[in-house]
């Protein structure tokens, strides 16, 4: 992560709220499995997340994913809004050694994509189900199954779109020194 | 913005409350109604729910959608609970009468109906009242409310940032979504394998994300041009001074969840057994 202005990251965060929310709400990809679709927004997160850091990451998963719950009524689930929050964190944190603007080579795809990981199996597989069962009293087995279900679909859908989204965005941006006085 | 959000204008009494209000009453009704398991609190909020209702003058019909969506989602959520775990009733309230013997281990116990229908009423508790906060709160109030609740107005301005822009990336992500269909790019075509399918999105979003990259750096000069956050307090064009009736409201509410938490002694514990 660069450096950026704290009202930069303020605005990253409404635009990318307004992202999370569009993806969500919006975009259906059909997976395999009928009646599911793929989550496209965490791809967006992930490469959102390295880009504007932790607190950036944890906002837009939240506003963005309140707001798709309460554009759709079915009520707000507070447990799985907040894990989508802490996805966000955990990716902002990981990926802080990584600046997209200047470099993202194998090695940095790497610490990504263990860092996506690392993120979603924390969310979905731990946060989700527990807070499930407080709120809720839901039988275990049942929330952990959805947990990890959803969890490895989101896995998925971050290693290609957030990696190939980190990929072109670092190429598109000029690199220092790649100018050179003509002779 | 209000066909994301179903806001509908009508004159009521609901209508009137401030948005902070009608934020903090979602707040507290949610906690109430997630924190116990007792059946007879349960069974009243929606009862109340329904009353609010009618001082709304939000009619059946305009929210009819939304209750659909709620009850697909409610009916799959407790097929999938039995399917899991279809005597979590009996290890709950320690008693088991068996009613049916079913299949395997798919019996049917009262133990295992009362707590389905627990979950039933947890629904029809929290989701009335979350459909009457949406069509009840003009999304350009709802920034402010936020601020008024204690939340920074940073975060405040990010949400009313994301409210004001969904409509334009939802037009221009349909722009750039059809401009590569032309170039031959399919995102939802079952042809396609899932991984192609992905790669094809990522395609798609690309565009987007250089574009609203460009958006954030805008909106950013713009509003540090004009000093933002530079204070620690700001006004809000939206907001509104509370009223009797907003002290009213935020008193019924605070009653409820009192009344919710302290059912959690009466009833030593989370649950109301009525099987010992």
């Amino acid at each position: 992560m660069n450096k950026k202005s704290p009202i930069t990251v303020f605005v990253a965060v409404g635009i990318g709220a307004a992202l999370f929310f569009v993806l969500g709400r919006f975009v259906a990809i059909p997976s395999p499995v009928p009646n599911t679709n793929i989550s496209l927004q965490y791809g967006l997160l992930a490469f959102m997340a390295a880009l504007f850091g932790p607190l950036a990451g944890a906002l837009i998963a939240f506003i963005g994913h309140a707001l798709i719950d309460f554009s759709y009524g079915w009520g707000v689930w507070w447990s799985w809004v907040i894990a989508s929050a802490v996805a966000g964190l955990i990716m902002g944190f990981g990926c802080k050694k990584i600046n997209l603007e200047k470099n993202f080579g194998k090695k940095e795809i790497g610490i990504f994509n263990v860092v996506q990981v690392v993120a979603h199996l924390v969310a979905w597989g731990v946060v989700a189900p527990v807070l499930d069962i407080l709120i809720y009293a839901e039988p275990a087995n049942k929330v952990f199954t959805q947990g990890l279900v959803g969890g490895i679909a989101n896995i998925v859908t971050t290693a290609i779109v957030g990696t190939l989204l980190a990929i072109a965005f670092s190429a598109a941006k000029p690199k220092a020194g790649s100018l050179k006085k003509e002779a | 913005m209000s066909s994301i959000f179903n806001y509908i204008e009508r004159k009521s009494v609901i209508h009137e409350l401030t948005g902070a209000t009608k934020l903090l009453v979602l707040i507290l009704w949610s906690f109430a109604a997630m924190t116990t398991f007792d059946t007879r609190f349960l069974a009243v909020l929606p009862i109340l729910a329904i009353i609010l209702f009618s001082l709304s003058k939000i009619k059946f019909k305009d929210v009819s959608f939304l209750l659909w969506f709620t009850f697909i989602f409610m009916v799959l959520n407790n097929l999938l609970i039995y399917l899991f775990s279809p005597e979590h009733g009996v290890s709950i309230y320690g008693t088991r009468t068996l009613l049916f013997k079913g299949l395997g281990r798919w019996t049917i116990t009262a133990e295992q109906l009362f707590y389905q229908l627990n979950v039933v009423l947890k629904y029809l508790a929290t989701i009335p009242v979350v459909i009457l906060f949406v069509s009840t709160t003009d999304p350009s109030e709802f920034a402010s409310s936020l601020n008024r609740i204690g939340i920074s107005y940073k975060v405040a301005y990010s949400v009313s940032l994301a409210l004001r822009y969904i409509p334009d990336i939802q037009r221009e992500f349909k722009d750039i979504m059809i401009s590569q269909q032309a170039r031959g790019l399919e995102m939802a075509s079952k042809k396609q394998n899932l991984i192609k399918r992905l790669k094809n999105a990522a395609a798609m979003l690309f565009p987007l994300i250089i574009s609203s990259m460009d958006r954030i750096e805008t909106i950013a000069n713009a509003m540090e041009l004009r000093g933002f956050g530079k204070r620690k307090k700001r006004t809000w064009y939206s907001s509104r001074p509370f009223k009797a009736s907003d002290y009213l409201a935020l008193f019924l509410a605070i009653a409820l969840l009192i009344i919710s938490l302290s059912l959690n002694f009466v009833n030593q514990g989370r649950y109301f057994n009525p099987f010992v």
